[in-house]
């Protein structure tokens, strides 16, 4: 017995090394690198001193830059809210579906994943713009109406394009899109598993059926709810591409703050700052997650 | 049957020898080491080049001339932005023979000491540039670059949507006359500088209250405009996404063939020149081979094959006679000479400079 879990440690050695290798050398020792920079300021164009400088993270607190990250968590937080509310559903019919159907469901589900983001990103620009797919069936839809009204002697103005692109509403808009399957995958994962015996007690006990989600299925599709916010959450906050090709005037994030320093302000120092102040916040949030949950667990225990 | 199938074999073959040439673009930096060297020129060089480029930035059969007459082949890799090629070369040459910079770039690759200077005696085609080319301010004497091209920021518009021709600043930076339908390109210098131009200032050394004047003009005006873009200015003036932009005039003077209703203008209160320079990094494997490649692009006959596919304007007076008269004569290409008397060459001020004006452009952007 001893002998045989000692092989098969040498097994789990042999296995586990190159990951555990990878994760260091290629993710590990640059973030570190990165963490360093945060600690450092630009001596000229190519060379930066590491001299424990706390300059940058006092630069980084100031209220601009505290005002861009607040609004980057507002708008992930209204990803986040829209996902929930559109994957619930999605979520439980896929659980409700056939077995033939489920696996096509979640194949369409994962379909996106197989093209790059920045394509899917430019189709809904294609889609959004004043002169894209949205506005170009609505006019033809307004002019075939205008046209029967004036049959009466009353037609319409001339069509006012909507305004769905280069705004904040085209940001979340696009984020709900790129995160969705996100928040579904983990819901149906928890709803897949929930046992349907419970839900026909609570029906026969007299529940009705929405007493019987917002009691039964909730509570109990809670952490695949909890891991779906967090990894719906966490991504659209540190979003890029999206706000940069959907955005309008007002919808810089902060992670388009970050690429300019690495970019055109060459600040590499205050930009690693900035990226960390944000690492530490989200490493708080899961912090505090993890501490209500379990004092939550342990009352009920 | 048969010519049918070889013809099908030969066309996936030269695919296969595309691919081939994708690839050892992308990988040759990392092979240099340890590559075999390939025949050698008279000049102890390997008969072989690598140029780092913009996109779309030689003629159809310039590199293949260059082979043609000297033997050299040329191996060309892309880069997107300044910012792309200053990040590739700071911490040393992967392999690069000659790159392309615009002129503020020369100037911080001057700084970081990362360019060799130029043996003049080795590119007397330099003779042909036009006198405006031969002294700039970001590169005194031409010791370390040789101008390519040059453009100019101005506003490219849709004619039928404006009234007569937007020939000031004002309207994309101090009017609501054109709401909703103006573009505004998003680099912080560029907003900056021409913020200051339209005051009146020139657009290197800016005093303090004038970058704060110029924030507060964009924060005023920022309900107006419909996006900050990225140099696609050009596209969305095409889509009709706006009717009003701050844009390059090689970019307009593009999309201009596509759609006759465009035109392009440097307003009245003048503009910023650009100009990308050919350059030899620090450490070129071939130095020589490089000169040689760049007096050969300054050739009156290669420049006017390059300015005919590219149509941006040319710095060489050579290249420039042999142009047809839709090229010379286009005033999108080369604008009036009292407008051009007012642009000027930014500069790069130093880091605080850089940092001072991304900080500006974050708080108009958040306001």
């Amino acid at each position: 017995m001893d002998e045989s879990w000692k092989k098969a440690k040498g097994v789990f050695a042999a296995l586990g090394a190159p990951p555990v290798l990878w994760l260091l050398a290629f993710f590990l020792v640059p973030l570190a690198i990165i963490w360093g920079y945060s600690f450092g300021e630009n001596k000229s164009l190519t060379e930066i001193a590491v001299d424990g400088t706390f300059r940058n993270y006092l630069h980084a607190v100031r209220p601009l830059y505290l005002g861009i990250i607040l609004k980057s968590f507002w708008f992930a937080a209204l990803t986040t809210l829209f996902c929930l509310v559109v994957g619930f559903p999605v979520a439980i019919a896929i659980t409700f579906a056939s077995d033939k159907a489920k696996s096509w469901l979640l194949l369409l589900i994962m379909l996106p994943f197989w093209t790059n983001l920045l394509i899917r990103t430019y189709a809904l620009m294609a889609v959004l713009r004043t002169e894209g797919y949205i506005n170009f069936t609505l006019a033809f839809l307004w002019n075939g109406v205008s046209h029967l009204t004036a049959l009466f002697g009353h037609p319409l103005g001339p069509f006012q394009p909507l305004e769905l692109l280069h705004n904040n509403f085209a940001v979340v808009f696009g984020l709900v899109y790129v995160q969705l399957p996100f928040m579904v995958l983990p819901l149906y994962a928890a709803l897949d598993r929930l046992d349907r015996s419970l839900l026909e007690a609570s029906l026969d006990l007299g529940a009705g059926h929405f007493t019987t989600f917002r009691r039964v299925v909730v509570p109990l599709a809670m952490p695949g709810i909890v891991s779906g916010i967090l990894v719906t959450l966490i991504p659209s906050v540190g979003a890029y591409l999206t706000p940069d090709l959907l955005g309008g005037p007002s919808s810089q994030m902060i992670a388009n703050v970050i690429e300019r320093q690495f970019k055109t302000a060459n600040d590499w120092p205050f930009g690693a700052a900035l990226s960390f102040l944000l690492m530490y916040m989200t490493f708080l949030a899961i912090a505090v997650q993890a501490i209500v949950s379990r004092n939550r667990r342990g009352r009920e225990r | 049957m048969f010519p049918a199938s070889n013809a099908f074999r030969s066309s996936r073959r030269s695919l296969l020898a595309g691919l081939g040439a994708a690839v050892a673009g992308l990988s040759f930096s990392g092979l240099e080491g340890c590559a075999q060297k390939g025949p050698v020129g008279p000049n102890g060089e390997e008969l072989k080049l690598n140029l780092y480029n913009w996109d779309t930035y030689t003629g159809k059969t310039t590199l293949a001339d260059f082979k043609a007459a000297t033997g050299i082949s040329v191996n060309m890799s892309l880069f997107a932005t300044n910012d792309e090629l200053f990040a590739k070369l700071k911490s040393g040459n992967p392999g690069f023979d000659v790159i392309v910079p615009s002129n503020e770039y020369v100037t911080r690759f001057r700084i970081a000491d990362l360019l060799m200077p130029l043996d003049l005696a080795k590119i007397p085609n330099r003779a042909n540039l036009l006198p405006a080319f031969r002294d700039p301010p970001f590169d005194p004497g031409r010791r370390y670059s040789m101008p390519y091209t040059w453009l100019v920021l101005g506003i490219g518009y849709r004619k039928s949507k404006v009234d007569g021709v937007p020939d000031s600043w004002k309207w994309i930076m101090d009017s609501d006359r054109y709401r909703g339908r103006i573009g505004v390109f998003s680099e912080a210098d560029d907003m900056i500088e021409l913020g200051a131009k339209y005051y009146g200032h020139s657009v290197r050394r800016i005093p303090l209250p004038v970058i704060d004047q110029v924030a507060e003009m964009w924060i005023r005006q920022k309900p107006h405009i419909k996006i900050f873009h990225h140099d696609e200015g050009q596209d969305l003036l095409l889509s009709g996404e706006v009717d009003i932009v701050m844009e390059y005039n090689g970019d307009i003077a593009q999309v201009m063939t596509e759609d006759p209703d465009l035109d392009f203008v440097v307003p009245r209160e003048g503009s910023i020149l650009n100009s990308d320079s050919l350059c030899i990094p620090r450490g070129a494997p071939r130095p020589d081979n490089a000169h040689r490649f760049i007096n050969f692009l300054l050739d009156g006959k290669t420049g006017a094959g390059v300015y005919n596919t590219i149509k941006y304007p040319t710095p060489n007076a050579a290249a420039l006679a042999l142009m047809p008269e839709d090229y010379r004569n286009n005033p999108v290409i080369f604008p009036p000479a009292e407008i051009m008397a007012r642009c000027e060459y930014a500069d790069f001020e130093g880091l605080d400079r850089a940092h001072l004006f991304d900080e500006t452009v974050t708080r108009i952007f958040a306001a």
